[in-house]
């Protein structure tokens, strides 16, 4: 091919052009949309549920226009469920041009995380993680707007309160079953020491039982739970266990009065469709969405749209908070500046919101501790939210309706 | 507590034990004849779960049923594997026989992740939450029936050494190598057969297992571990002892969890063992070796 001077013209003229319009659009890109570095355990042995909270940010940018706020850029980083990976994979999203982190599911990658926020200066929002630590440490650029556990459980307590108070129903004994890992015993031990606090609570725990997390059979503990003759079960459980724990509940012939979960498992898809009207009964104490919320519909009409299959739960509901107040907090500050989106930050007051409470504010230590935890209970397949009263779409029903009866 | 917690409790190890006594019998009968251990054990049993599962949801046959053609593709691949990768390191060291079996263990993990994710997976059959309570009795259906099916399978084992040619034949190999093959058998093709028929009780026991519990790809290794425990306990190359310690660690594990805590009942079995290892080292039925 032939290069004469018309074409060397040609391209100059292309060159100058191109090197004239790419600062410009370079720029215009920075302010166009905030670059949010999305930590979450995509692979290793939480992959599901960074690959669930990970579903919302399709849905995301859509409701942010909206509700007029920025769309983000969303720069995925996978933890691989590994501390070490996740403190490496914050570094190199800094590295690449994050402008602000969010994540990271769990409460240890989360630390590892905000160290580095921390360090960079980059202000870290955090998704879900409920170890108290993370906003005790006196960082100035780490905000949570997820409850801690001593929250989680005693909103779990004060919610048991109001269910019994609403259906007649007082267990007087309760069986208090637990995973035997780290979030299993952590559970159990704030369990004794939050309960203290609610002497209305009716129940006396006549047994606590632990069991192995990678359990092949739960007939034993179930036998154990039922000799007890206690009217309540407490759970602190994960999916599969919860699914092998209902399968002998129905096998050994025992339906407790109450089936009360503090954990995950009881009121996911998974438990729901693999048990079908055997999954019925069991209210779980979590942190949820109030369904009563403008946002909360619109967000569970826009998760219906994208997928069908898949019910609206905490990890979409904080999740997509955290993306909400980078969003608010850009728009606020008017710059991706960090410092300035940490100020913006620390001053949100999100009224319109989707999780129960008076919405996302976050206190001198970066914790949103206004937040709300809700009781729901599994009914027809469905969830449904019964606890507390202002953010509930439903009446509890106890006692549980016996398996056999089904 | 009432002591029917206790007979409950006992009657669903026992059962449960039946099952990991077949699974068991396979490592065993493998180690009786061609002296190798096999390390795959376990990953091999979810890849027969994960047959049935995936059989169970395109043909909606019960997984009883189902423990035939399991246990023939079990018993294929067994074959093949012998045949193809394992015969050739029959004289090597062990450590490279061990990393053999380590190697297809891990390789077997690593595609059911791939194929079938993480998550547990389970079938629901007509009696999947069906017990049947005999007074103060109550036992779970499934166990029973899988427990029953295990029995069959282990008789139908123990007849084909103890009363057919080729089942002689396998036991002549297992007794005198040298001698099996001056009498002009064809030891590696008996060798490939036998590590099949290993394969094929484990088949069996999967698909007998997904009747009682879910499955994961992460959970080969740990029934690995329990098929160890139950071969060293009940003796090693013993068919007898397999089923033995079998019936004797799931008895164990459901009444040291019972009378302790549930969570530590693997410890029971593992004191079982360091007990039969301490006062019977070759195992409840085993032999000693020169």
């Amino acid at each position: 091919m032939s290069f004469d001077r018309r074409k060397f013209n040609q391209a100059l003229a292309a060159a100058g052009v191109l090197s004239a319009v790419s600062p410009f659009a370079s720029v215009r890109a920075q302010t166009k949309a905030l670059k949010v570095g999305l930590l979450l355990p995509r692979s290793g042995i939480q992959a599901g549920i960074g690959q669930d909270c990970y579903r919302v940010v399709e849905i995301t940018n859509p409701l942010l226009r909206e509700l007029g706020l920025p769309a983000l850029e969303i720069m995925s980083g996978d933890t691989e469920s590994n501390v070490d990976v996740a403190r490496s994979r914050a570094e190199r999203l800094i590295g690449e041009g994050a402008q602000l982190l969010v994540g990271a599911f769990d409460s240890g990658q989360t630390t590892a995380i905000a160290q580095v926020a921390e360090q960079r200066g980059i202000p870290l929002v955090i998704n879900i993680a409920a170890a108290p630590p993370i906003t005790e440490q006196g960082y100035k650029f780490v905000f949570r707007n997820f409850p801690t556990a001593p929250m989680i459980l005693g909103d779990a307590f004060a919610n048991q309160l109001e269910v019994f108070a609403a259906t007649g129903v007082s267990p007087k004994t309760a069986v208090f079953m637990h995973v035997n890992d780290t979030f299993g015993v952590a559970m159990q031990r704030g369990f004794t020491g939050v309960m203290k606090k609610f002497p209305a609570i009716p129940y006396k725990v006549v047994e606590t039982i632990a069991y192995d997390p990678a359990a092949r059979d739960l007939s034993v503990e179930v036998a154990k739970a039922k000799a007890t003759g206690a009217e309540a079960l407490i759970l602190v459980s994960r999916l599969n266990d919860a699914i092998l724990l209902t399968r002998e509940l129905v096998k050994q012939r025992w339906t407790p009065k109450a089936v009360l979960s503090m954990g995950p498992g009881w009121y996911e898809d998974q438990y729901l469709k693999t048990l079908g009207k055997l999954a019925d009964g069991p209210i779980s104490f979590v942190p949820w969405y109030d369904p009563n919320k403008k946002l909360a519909q619109r967000l569970l009409a826009a998760q219906h749209k994208a997928y069908p299959d898949i019910s609206l739960n905490t990890n979409h509901v904080y999740t997509f908070e955290a993306l909400l107040v980078a969003a608010d907090a850009f728009k606020r500050a008017g710059s991706a500046e960090p410092k300035a989106l940490a100020d913006a930050i620390r001053t949100t007051d999100i009224k319109n919101n989707v999780s129960p409470g008076p919405g996302i504010l976050f206190n001198a230590k970066g914790q949103n501790d206004k937040l709300k935890d809700s009781a729901i209970q599994n009914r027809g397949g469905k969830l449904v939210t019964v606890a507390p009263k202002d953010a509930a779409n439903a009446k509890p029903e106890l006692p549980m309706k016996p398996y056999q009866q089904r | 507590m009432p002591v029917e917690i206790y007979l409950n409790v006992a009657a669903s190890g026992l059962l449960t034990g039946l099952v990991y006594g077949l699974m068991a019998l396979g490592l065993s009968v493998i180690f009786g004849v061609v002296r190798v251990v096999n390390f795959a054990h376990g990953e091999m049993m979810t890849l027969a779960m994960y047959l049935t599962l995936l059989l169970f949801s395109a043909l909606k046959l019960d997984p009883l049923v189902l423990l035939v053609p399991i246990a023939a593709v079990l018993f294929v691949f067994g074959y093949l594997l012998q045949a193809g990768l394992i015969n050739p390191f029959i004289n090597r060291p062990e450590h490279s026989q061990f990393m053999l079996l380590v190697a297809i263990g891990l390789i077997l993990v690593n595609a059911q992740l791939i194929a079938f994710g993480p998550d547990a997976q389970g079938i629901r059959t007509a009696y999947s939450f069906d017990s049947y309570q005999l007074g103060p009795l109550i036992v779970d259906a499934s166990k029973v029936y899988a427990a029953g099916a295990a029995l069959v399978v282990a008789a139908a084992l123990f007849a084909f050494f103890r009363f057919t040619l080729r089942g002689k034949s396998i036991r002549a190999c297992a007794d005198n190598y040298q001698g099996a093959l001056v009498v002009g058998l064809n030891v590696k093709h008996l060798y490939a057969l036998t590590f099949g028929i290993g394969a094929a009780c484990v088949g069996a026991a999967g698909a007998m297992l997904m009747a009682v519990t879910d499955v994961t790809p992460t959970i080969g290794p740990s029934y690995t571990l329990l098929a160890f425990v139950i071969v060293i306990t009940g003796g090693l190359g013993s068919m007898g002892g397999a089923l033995l310690g079998g019936l004797l660690i799931g008895l164990t594990e459901a009444l040291g969890g019972v009378l302790f805590t549930p969570s530590a009942k693997s410890m029971f079995a593992f004191g079982l063992l360091v007990l039969v290892l301490l006062f019977r080292p070759q195992g409840i039925l085993g032999r000693k070796t020169a």
